[in-house]
């Protein structure tokens, strides 16, 4: 469905992508790993048109959006959640929402938008309850959850996820990782999660790709990625079961 | 009864204070309701905002003596071509070097308003130019004092432009949408906003309403090449008196210098009248440097 062939991307001077090549299936959810400055967040957001690729080219559902615009591209039906989530903080939630179906609003659609509005509102009640708050006085998980509503207003066929788990305390990150799985479940979403918490990234996607300094180095299954020592070593450190077992032997 | 008659006679200077204050400042207001568009959608604080009045006014006159068409048209005309420029000026200044950063942005809005007021020097020389007014000049008596025609006019024709902004940005989407380029630029891009048309939209209504203060005024005030700098300065002080961002403050602010103005060249000298202004601004500054109307920013990490 999206398929990145061999780009190379350029942030300011820095070569922060070589030649990298990834794909994602319909339905599929992808996690794409790996440390601070490997280039994760460059990649998404050549993706979604923020930065040009220097060489290489970018195909979705048969059409190539190398060179398109932003604009362009969430009109594709491609929706990029950003790291840190940059919601309008001080337009009310209500109106980040509908900002999010800017691409698609006319008058005549404002019925659908409504009820797709109630939807996100029925995935994250409590979106509802501060509908009229300005999104900058909600907490962190809870702007997380704004923004993958934004995105999911666009109506996406494929999203892409920058560090949702950023700053925000374990638990909510579990519950903001239920809802990305049950999207996928639900909607038939494809997504692309990038994520510097790569075991539970990993833990719910089905494949993963491990990008080092620009160069996408591994890729596989998302078990085999959790299994491979040289990412274990790397990226996961010792897992909190494998010291409980340590220290009951 | 002669002390009855004095009060009634300050009184008497006090509505003409007030009406001549709420006028001028009208003008300020909606100079300051063009900063606030563009800083709205762009942060970026315009200083050839004067510049779109003295356009609007002076290209009325010219219009209207040179052209011989009538009143309606050349204003209508002069304030078609000031819109226009305000699209070439996003065009041809900001765009070209929209990566860099807002504080070098300004010194080029700064640098396009002194080129404007050259050009408008070389084309029309330093003389005072009048237009005349939309409806004649007979004074009109209210509550005892005398009003010009015009001042009805250009109140009005700021109540109308100051709603249909209020709507606009806090009402359509794309209100919504020309502020969420300035909140958040790359979230508006990945939305599928179009921030390069909206930051050439936002300079195009801020020159309309600029144009329009322009037209409004000179009937009553007279124009020359350089009306600009002083009603930019004015309209500015206006915006940051009533907290930058905010249209209504942007308006109040305008209103309540226009009458701390005229009351103190009425009341004190005339001489000071341009000196409150900055006074009243410095003091404000001082002890809520948000604005009286501004809101203080909410943020939560």
């Amino acid at each position: 469905m999206l398929t990145i062939k061999n780009i190379d991307v350029f942030y300011g001077k820095i070569h922060a992508v070589r030649r990298a090549s990834l794909h994602v299936r319909r339905g599929e959810i992808v996690a794409l790993i790996g440390g601070n400055g490997a280039g994760k967040t460059t990649l998404l957001s050549t993706v979604s048109g923020l930065l040009r690729p220097a060489a290489g080219n970018i195909v979705f559902d048969g059409q190539e959006i190398t060179r398109l615009g932003a604009d362009r591209i969430v009109r594709a039906g491609i929706s990029h959640v950003p790291e840190g989530r940059l919601v309008f903080k001080p337009l009310s939630v209500e109106d980040n929402l509908l900002l999010g179906s800017y691409h698609r609003f006319s008058f005549k659609l404002k019925q659908e938008i409504t009820e797709d509005m109630e939807a996100i509102y029925s995935m994250f009640p409590v979106l509802k309850e501060r509908r009229k708050q300005p999104a900058g006085t909600l907490s962190g998980g809870e702007q997380q959850m704004l923004a993958i509503g934004r995105a999911l207003m666009a109506r996406p066929k494929v999203l892409l996820l920058d560090e949702p788990g950023m700053g925000l305390a374990p638990n909510i990150t579990q519950e903001i990782f239920k809802h990305i799985v049950s999207l996928r479940d639900k909607f038939g979403l494809t997504v692309l999660l990038v994520e510097q918490n790569a075991r539970s990234a990993l833990k719910i996607a089905d494949r993963g790709y491990v990008l080092e300094t620009g160069r996408i180095v591994l890729q596989g299954p998302a078990e085999e990625l959790l299994q491979n020592k040289d990412v274990q070593r790397a990226y996961l450190g010792r897992d909190i079961t494998d010291q409980v077992e340590i220290s009951n032997e | 009864m002669l002390v009855l008659g004095e009060t009634v006679m300050v009184l008497l200077d006090y509505i003409q204070f007030l009406i001549s204050g709420l006028t001028v400042g009208s003008t300020y207001g909606l100079t300051a309701l063009g900063f606030t568009i563009i800083f709205n959608t762009t942060g970026i604080i315009n200083f050839a905002q004067g510049e779109f009045l003295m356009l609007g006014g002076m290209l009325s006159v010219f219009l209207l003596k040179f052209l011989n068409l009538g009143l309606l048209p050349a204003v209508l005309l002069a304030i078609i071509i000031t819109t226009c420029v305000g699209a070439l000026i996003e065009r041809f200044t900001i765009r070209p070097v929209q990566k860099s950063s807002t504080i070098n942005l300004i010194i080029i809005t700064i640098g396009i308003s002194i080129f404007i007021r050259g050009v408008a020097m070389l084309l029309w020389g330093k003389d005072t130019y009048a237009l005349p007014s939309f409806s004649g000049d007979t004074p009109l008596s209210f509550f005892g004092a005398s009003m010009h025609p015009q001042s009805i006019w250009i109140l009005s024709i700021t109540l109308v432009l100051l709603c249909l902004l209020k709507f606009f940005f806090a009402r359509t989407i794309y209100g919504k949408a020309m502020l969420a380029c300035s909140f958040e630029k790359k979230a508006a891009y990945l939305v599928g906003i179009n921030v390069q048309r909206m930051v050439l939209f936002s300079f195009m209504i801020s020159a309309l309403v600029g144009a329009i203060g322009g037209v409004i005024l000179t009937p009553l005030t007279m124009t020359s090449f350089d009306v600009g700098i002083l009603l930019g300065l004015k309209g500015f002080a206006a915006c940051i008196l009533g907290g930058l961002g905010n249209p209504f403050g942007a308006a109040a602010g305008g209103l309540i210098l226009g009458v701390l103005e005229s009351f103190g060249a009425g009341i004190v000298s005339s001489a000071y009248k341009d000196a409150i202004t900055f006074i009243v601004l410095l003091l404000l500054l001082f002890v809520k440097p948000s604005g009286l109307f501004g809101q203080a920013e909410v943020e939560r990490v």
